[in-house]
């Protein structure tokens, strides 16, 4: 019988949504396959969500050390690859995260394990593990197939699956020292620091008015600002406008910017990348206004329309005023 | 400080209906238009700027063909001061590949800092900066959105989800992959490209590095690409512009957001 790890991300005292995604895929995995779950998590000190791990694994790896208080890529590679050695497990999950996207691929090459990043599901066909993931800005969906090996290593997309448990786990929290040789690490953390706080609040309007790229320059800002204004809602937007300095980092829907609920949500001009549309799963009505029909907005959008959004700007601004 | 910076020419895709080529395994391409990869962008002009403030050179590399030496061009123009392409010849690269063919081309310069782009724009692997930092064993980070060099170390800005930043103290060299929004890219004329004409682009290929066989073996290999399955998606709004304004406005009273 074979074993999946899931290596389980966490941040100042809580469990990443991901690390519940990665356990509910893992254990579907381990259904179809008759493998063990193996939930890895490397913490500081004792944590209070371990127990909420248990639940979803057969077993709970703990590697309790001072010096995992934070994320360090070289420790938490040091440490995997001598559980790996140790356990052999057939396929090891990790989150596609900032954190996941600095270990994984130094994990991989250093042990000689295949590597598929990014990836929105796992299958099996004739025993041999195969990835789907999106690629080409989402318009395009890749099958990945690995050379044969021992042990396979995932990045799983956030949001890919859902974070819900599965029924009858019960897992034993398995304390274990971290290897004597770990090497003194070259990255050292300093602080955290929240970038994100700002002037207005989005993540409780009822309407946000949503501008992406699609908005073209800076100027056309003020015409959309003033459309959400007079819709009583608030202006957001992807993260290119905010990288061009257009609008403010608090404006930004994403993973790297804020989780909206708003009752409804109209984007305009956004093409609906991954890391934008994990920001909006919380939305009520999504309406998506693009001039691309393929524009991967339409597959998670309630409503949609395909035109130049400043026809519809501008139409609905007339329509308010009349 | 001497810095390397790893570039790829990207497919534009918004507004385009992407066609899969009949090996399934690749886009019809003939029809494209190519940009420098976003990321990449931002990480060329960090790299210039990082120079323009402690001096030492610039250099740009791609793994591609003759046709990728187009984005070369633009580094140079905006401030690199050497390119090399390696031309891969013709094989099935995947991230592994390209960090292998990658390092060994670094590994013959004077690195102090190497500079990717957190991921490319078509097929967003999002490794090949890190898989090359194992490769050349030195300290890397992912997703950088700040770098400050003081002499061999540097303090760096990561980028976390939710509008969290860490920051960290790395040692030097290392491998940054560079997050868009980290500066403000230059603009480059067609003037600048023709001036930078003159600079110099050294082209090599894997014989002259000395490497092939299982070395350059992928990790991974593409099956089949196929196109999003057509799930249920949006219902579509139809009419002029008016009819349509009508039918959002209507949808988001029904929603209970009072205008
Ligand atoms: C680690 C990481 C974190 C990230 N975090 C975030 C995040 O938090 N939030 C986020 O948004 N992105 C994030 N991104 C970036 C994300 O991958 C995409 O690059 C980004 O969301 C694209 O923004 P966009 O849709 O506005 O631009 P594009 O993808 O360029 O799309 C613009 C769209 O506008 C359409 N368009 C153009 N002109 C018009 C017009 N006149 N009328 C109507 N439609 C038009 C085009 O057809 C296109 O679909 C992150 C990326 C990484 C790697
Ligand atoms: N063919 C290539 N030549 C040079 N650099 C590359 C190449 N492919 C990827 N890179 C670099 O690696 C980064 C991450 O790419 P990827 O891992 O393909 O998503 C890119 O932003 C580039 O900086």
């Amino acid at each position: 019988m074979g074993e999946i790890f899931v290596l389980v991300e966490h941040r100042q005292g809580e469990l990443r949504d991901i690390s519940y995604e990665m356990l509910w895929k893992a254990d579907e995995l381990c259904k179809e396959l008759s493998h063990t779950l193996t939930a890895v998590v490397m913490v500081g000190k004792d944590e209070p969500f371990l127990g909420d791990i248990a639940e979803r694994a057969d077993r709970v790896l703990v590697v309790e050390d001072g010096r995992l208080e934070e994320f360090n890529a070289d420790l938490y590679k040091g440490i995997l690859l001598s559980l790996i050695q140790e356990h052999k497990p057939f396929m090891v999950l990790m989150p596609h995260s900032p954190w996941g996207m600095d270990l994984a691929p130094a994990l991989s090459i250093k042990a000689g394990f295949p590597l598929a990043t990014d990836c929105v599901d796992i299958l099996m066909e004739e025993g041999k593990p195969k990835v789907v993931r999106q690629i080409y800005t989402g318009k395009i969906f890749s099958r990945v197939a690995f050379k044969e090996a021992g042990t396979y290593v995932i990045t799983v997309r956030a949001s890919a699956f859902p974070p819900d448990k599965a029924e009858g786990r019960a897992g034993e929290v398995v304390k274990v020292e971290a290897p004597p040789d770990l090497p003194e690490p070259r990255r050292r953390f300093v602080a955290f620091e929240d970038a994100g706080a700002g002037a207005v609040d989005i993540t409780q309007a009822d309407l946000l008015v949503s501008v992406g790229r699609g908005v073209g320059e800076a100027d056309n800002i003020e015409v959309v600002k003033e459309l959400a204004g007079k819709m009583g809602g608030l202006i957001s937007c992807s993260r290119p406008v905010v990288d061009k300095n257009w609008l403010p980092k608090y404006h930004q829907v994403g993973t790297s910017g804020k989780s909206v609920k708003p009752k409804v949500y109209l984007a305009l001009g956004i093409s609906g990348a991954f890391q934008h549309v994990a920001g909006i799963t919380g939305a009520g009505t999504v309406i998506a206004v693009n001039k691309d029909k393929k524009a991967p907005i339409f597959r998670v959008a309630n409503y949609g329309v395909v035109d130049d959004l400043f026809n519809v700007v501008e139409a609905l601004k007339a329509q308010l005023a009349g | 400080m001497n810095i390397v910076v790893c570039v790829k020419r990207v497919p534009m895709t918004q507004e385009v209906d992407l066609e899969i080529d009949a090996s399934k395994k690749d886009l019809k391409k003939d029809m494209l238009a190519y940009v420098l990869n976003e990321w990449d962008n931002y990480a060329v002009e960090e790299a210039i700027q990082l120079k323009e403030k402690t001096g030492g050179t610039v250099v740009a590399i791609t793994v591609g063909t003759e046709d990728d030496e187009e984005v070369l061009r633009r580094c140079l123009a905006m401030g690199a001061d050497k390119a090399i392409r390696v031309d891969p010849g013709e094989r099935a690269m995947d991230a592994l590949v390209k960090s292998r063919i990658l390092a060994e081309v670094i590994k013959g310069l004077e690195h102090d800092l190497i500079l990717t782009g957190v991921q490319s724009d078509d097929v967003n692997d999002g490794m090949v900066g890190i898989l090359l930092a194992e490769q050349l064993d030195v300290p890397h980070a992912a997703v950088v959105t700040g770098i400050d060099p003081q002499d061999k170390e540097a303090t760096i800005k990561v980028e976390l989800e939710g509008g969290m930043d860490e920051v960290s103290k790395v040692s030097l060299p290392a491998v940054l992959s560079i997050q868009t929004g980290i500066n403000e890219p230059r603009y480059v004329s067609i003037m600048g490209i023709r001036k930078a004409a003159k600079k110099e682009l050294n082209v090599m290929d894997l014989g002259d590095l000395g490497i092939g066989g299982d070395e350059l073996m992928p990790m991974i290999t593409v099956e089949e690409y196929f196109l999003p399955p057509e799930t249920e998606g949006a219902e579509m709004i139809e009419g002029d512009a008016a009819a349509v304004a009508e039918q959002i406005l209507k949808i988001i009273k029904e929603k209970g957001v009072s205008i």
